[in-house]
């Protein structure tokens, strides 16, 4: 009896059975797709995760596709990424997805990011979820800091020169930690070969591993939803959560609708801005890396200027990076943080609605700060929302323990 | 779900003024004039390629283009490219290369004219088209000019035969704390040059399109090819839309 | 029909009209990343034809020219060396040229030429691609009427790139395409149109 337990559900023979003797397969697809059950109330937040991975097999099948083309070599790097612009058959496109994706792999991961803020997909139990996706999200920033190096472009040298730099003032280690990082006295051709193997291969290897695990805790406690119910709590007579769809056919074919809508944003920027007005491909990464001429004007890429407005609002150097360190990682506590007994934002009270939509403002406007050149006006105010930036994670064991909740429903609101 | 929208408002608001800003961000120029350059213009770019072979290329190479790739974008046949625009160069497939040497030309000028492959990307249209317009006669300086788009050019005014000589008027105004802020106030025709300022406005506008042009040939290709991957993802949003529809039928 | 068998049926044909889209999609997605892979147009460039000039070149001289990243010979051949050829048919493997894949049509006569007077041939052995030796002194002691040797196996062509039967070679050399411009100039990598 024991036997024939173990091949119910699996195929009985041919050749899935072949294959489901040697491997787990149609276990994992069971698993993983077919009865994975996540909520039915799904609203268009959550295709954001979806939406990641199709970004991230663009940038991995078109980067790969410039490796072929592009020279990771001081001399000739420039002139190769224009070699791939308009001599390699169809290169210019393979560039401007990859050049694209980059900056949509940070829109799509920020929105990400937001909708675990709004539904508490961060709180227990799904907290390591959480640490790996951070994780993931300090590799991508050192992928796209590593990537934009190899242009070899104005803003590609003096960029990275000054956020190298950023490193020396971390006291003692400081200088000789950035010298380490360079592999010579100043940014070379070294630093740049390094630099390539890091974005090509090291940095990927680690995001494909890390994406992995985050899938694998993800389904070990099962999604989230916009209610933030824990819909396991309720199963119907046959184990399967009663306000739970499979992931295969509902979520992929809803995705699927998402995916294209992605593809046709994505697509109108390469084929009609890939430039987007120098926010994607900056002006002065047209010129050659010229290292007797600084641009009049250095900014990080967008995705890094909020974090980048931080820095510069504080006076001192030590500081400012200890702050902008801060800024960045303070995020990974928002499941201890967060004391409100209630996961969704639509159950949640006045002071943290305020709070996040504060939040929002304050990030969105740091993000505009940190592109603009440094006067006292910018100043003043990246160092305003410098501070609401950190209240917002600072208080907020405090105004979320204090907040009104409204009670939460046993089943989630579903309408057709 | 108002909430939400409010927040989703506020981040498209965001996002457009972090748009808007970076495409008003230009670098202070004195001209402010709009290039107003017609991509789809091929006269225009042909003139534009003329003008640039014969005033530009002698100093400025143009290290990335093909001869065969104007040819192609610009309607040319090969011998119209060979007896026209080839000067120094024998076969289609070679790049646009300037006849001065660049080490000399450094020694020259004090410093090497720039290739001028992206310099369309790199500073716009606009600047270029401003640039060839704006020179004006400088006694100190080495080349008797000066420009007030790029002030200490090391250029020469390659086009004074065109467009003349102007002399550049400035407004000095002083400010509280001692300071003086220098504003351009107009230019003054001094001599005048073959051309009436708007035909040499034509000539410089051909000239900012044909580089315009060369900093991306594939540009109008892209756009047309785009026009049909965003119809075709259409449609395919269309089906999709349906087959989602119909899966989730009964789902309560 | 029943609604339900109406729905099953607009399921699967949304299904199917939903996946064959797809696919197409890949399809065109897959055309730029695998044309990429063809020679670029730096390639082509680097690739096009090479012209060689034959007013210093002297009867029995050779000289040796790349073309495509390949060697190239191309021989003055003397009227002794033209008498020659038809004398050793019986040792070659293939002296009517019948590989068609060897040589041009113009090419495929008893000289293997254009004109007689020059002999263009690629200088790859083709048993395993080693550049053969060339060895224009008759020996008849040894039964060598001049031609090339290739140094790795011990194949060996006559003065027409003709192999000999019994090497480890088994075709002639490959003639490339080629023109003659003018009288002294040829043009390897073309053989019709403008240069």
């Amino acid at each position: 009896m024991a036997r024939i337990e173990a091949e119910v559900g699996k195929p009985q023979g041919g050749f899935m059975k072949w294959i489901d003797d040697r491997f787990p397969f149609t276990e994992t697809m069971k698993y993983h797709v077919t009865e994975y059950y996540a909520s039915k109330n799904f609203n268009w937040w959550f295709v954001f995760g979806v939406l990641a991975m199709v970004v991230l097999v663009i940038q991995l099948v078109t980067g790969i596709f410039l490796t072929m083309n592009y020279k990771p070599a001081a001399a000739e790097a420039f002139a190769s990424v224009e070699y791939i612009m308009r001599d390699v058959e169809w290169g210019w496109l393979i560039r401007y997805m990859h050049s694209t994706g980059a900056s949509f792999f940070f829109i799509v991961v920020y929105l990400h990011m937001f909708r675990a803020m709004l539904y508490g997909s961060y709180k227990k139990p799904r907290e390591l979820i959480w640490l790996i996706g951070m994780m993931i999200f300090f590799v991508l920033m050192a992928e796209g800091f590593a990537g934009y190096l190899l242009p070899w472009g104005q803003m590609s040298y003096w960029g990275a020169q000054v956020i190298i730099s950023l490193f020396g003032a971390i006291p003692v280690v400081g200088d000789a930690l950035v010298e380490f990082i360079r592999g010579d006295y100043s940014i070379s051709d070294i630093t740049l070969n390094r630099f390539f193997a890091l974005h090509v291969i090291v940095l990927p290897l680690a995001l494909i591993g890390l994406i992995f695990v985050h899938i694998v805790a993800l389904h070990e406690v099962g999604s989230n939803n916009p209610d933030g119910i824990e819909i396991k709590k309720n199963k119907g007579p046959d184990g399967i959560p009663l306000d739970g769809v499979p992931f295969h056919p509902h979520h992929t074919s809803k995705d699927l609708v998402g995916i294209i809508v992605f593809l046709m944003i994505f697509s109108a920027v390469v084929f009609f801005a890939p430039d987007m007005g120098g926010m994607f491909l900056e002006h002065a990464n047209f010129e050659p890396a010229n290292m007797t001429a600084t641009p009049e004007h250095i900014a990080p890429v967008w995705y890094y200027t909020p974090y980048y407005a931080i820095l510069r609002a504080v006076p001192d150097k030590l500081w400012g990076f200890i702050l902008f360190a801060m800024a960045v990682v303070l995020p990974v506590f928002l499941p201890w943080l967060d004391r409100c007994r209630v996961r969704s934002i639509r159950y949640r009270g006045w002071m943290y609605k305020t709070a996040l939509t504060v939040f929002v403002i304050t990030f969105i406007s740091l993000g505009w700060l940190g592109l603009q050149a440094a006067t006292p006006t910018y100043v003043m105010f990246a160092r305003i929302f410098s501070v609401l930036y950190f209240a917002f994670f600072l208080l907020m064991p405090f105004y979320t323990a204090a907040d009104k909740t409204k009670p939460v429903p046993d089943r989630v609101v579903y309408h057709d | 779900m108002i909430k939400l929208k409010n927040l989703a408002g506020v981040m498209a608001l965001g996002a457009c003024l972090l748009a808007s800003q970076a495409m008003a961000a230009g670098g202070g120029s004195a001209l402010t004039d709009h290039a107003e350059i017609d991509p789809d213009n091929v006269s225009s770019l042909q003139r534009g390629a003329r003008n640039f072979m014969n005033y530009c290329s002698g100093c400025h190479s143009a290290q990335y283009v093909r001869f065969n790739t104007i040819g192609k974008q610009l309607d040319l046949s090969e011998e119209q490219l060979v007896d026209n625009l080839m000067f120094n160069a024998e076969k289609t497939f070679e790049t646009i290369r300037s006849s001065m040497p660049a080490k000399e030309a450094a020694r020259w000028y004090g410093t090497a004219p720039p290739d001028l492959s992206l310099m369309a990307r790199a500073k716009g249209t606009d600047y270029v088209y401003n640039f060839l317009r704006g020179f004006y006669v400088s006694p100190d300086s080495p080349t008797g000019v000066d420009n007030v788009v790029l002030a200490g050019t090391s250029m020469p005014h390659v086009l004074w035969e065109l467009q003349g000589y102007q002399a550049a008027h400035f407004e000095h105004h002083e400010n509280e704390d001692g300071s003086v802020t220098t504003s351009f106030k107009g230019f003054e025709q001094l001599t005048p040059g073959s051309m009436d300022a708007e035909d040499y406005d034509e000539f410089v506008r051909d000239t900012t399109n044909f580089l315009a042009f060369i900093a991306e040939p594939i540009r109008q290709d892209r756009r047309k090819l785009g026009v049909w991957v965003i119809m075709f993802l259409l449609f395919f949003f269309v089906l999709a839309t349906q087959l989602k529809k119909q899966i989730w039928k009964d789902v309560k | 029909m029943t609604e339900d068998d109406l729905d099953r049926n607009r399921r699967h044909f949304l299904t199917v009209a939903t996946l064959v889209t797809g696919a197409v999609g890949a399809g065109f997605v897959a055309v730029p990343f695998l044309s990429s892979l063809k020679p670029s147009a730096r390639a082509q460039a680097l690739g096009a034809p090479v012209e060689v000039p034959l007013g210093s070149i002297q009867p029995g001289e050779m000289v040796r020219v790349l073309w495509r990243g390949r060697l190239v010979f191309v021989l003055r051949r003397t009227e002794e060396m033209l008498a020659k050829l038809p004398s050793i048919v019986d040792e070659l493997e293939d002296p009517n040229s019948e590989e068609v894949e060897q040589q041009p049509d113009y090419a495929a006569n008893e000289t293997r030429s254009v004109r007689p007077e020059y002999l263009v041939v690629e200088g790859s052995c083709t048993h395993l691609g080693c550049a053969p030796l060339e060895d224009f002194e008759v020996r008849p002691a040894e039964g060598w009427a001049g031609g090339f040797f290739c140094p790795c196996h011990g194949s060996k062509f006559d003065l027409a790139g003709r192999v000999y039967s019994g090497v480890p070679a088994p075709t002639n050399l490959r003639v490339p395409p080629h023109r003659f411009v003018r009288d002294d100039l040829i043009l390897i990598g073309q053989d019709s149109g403008a240069a």
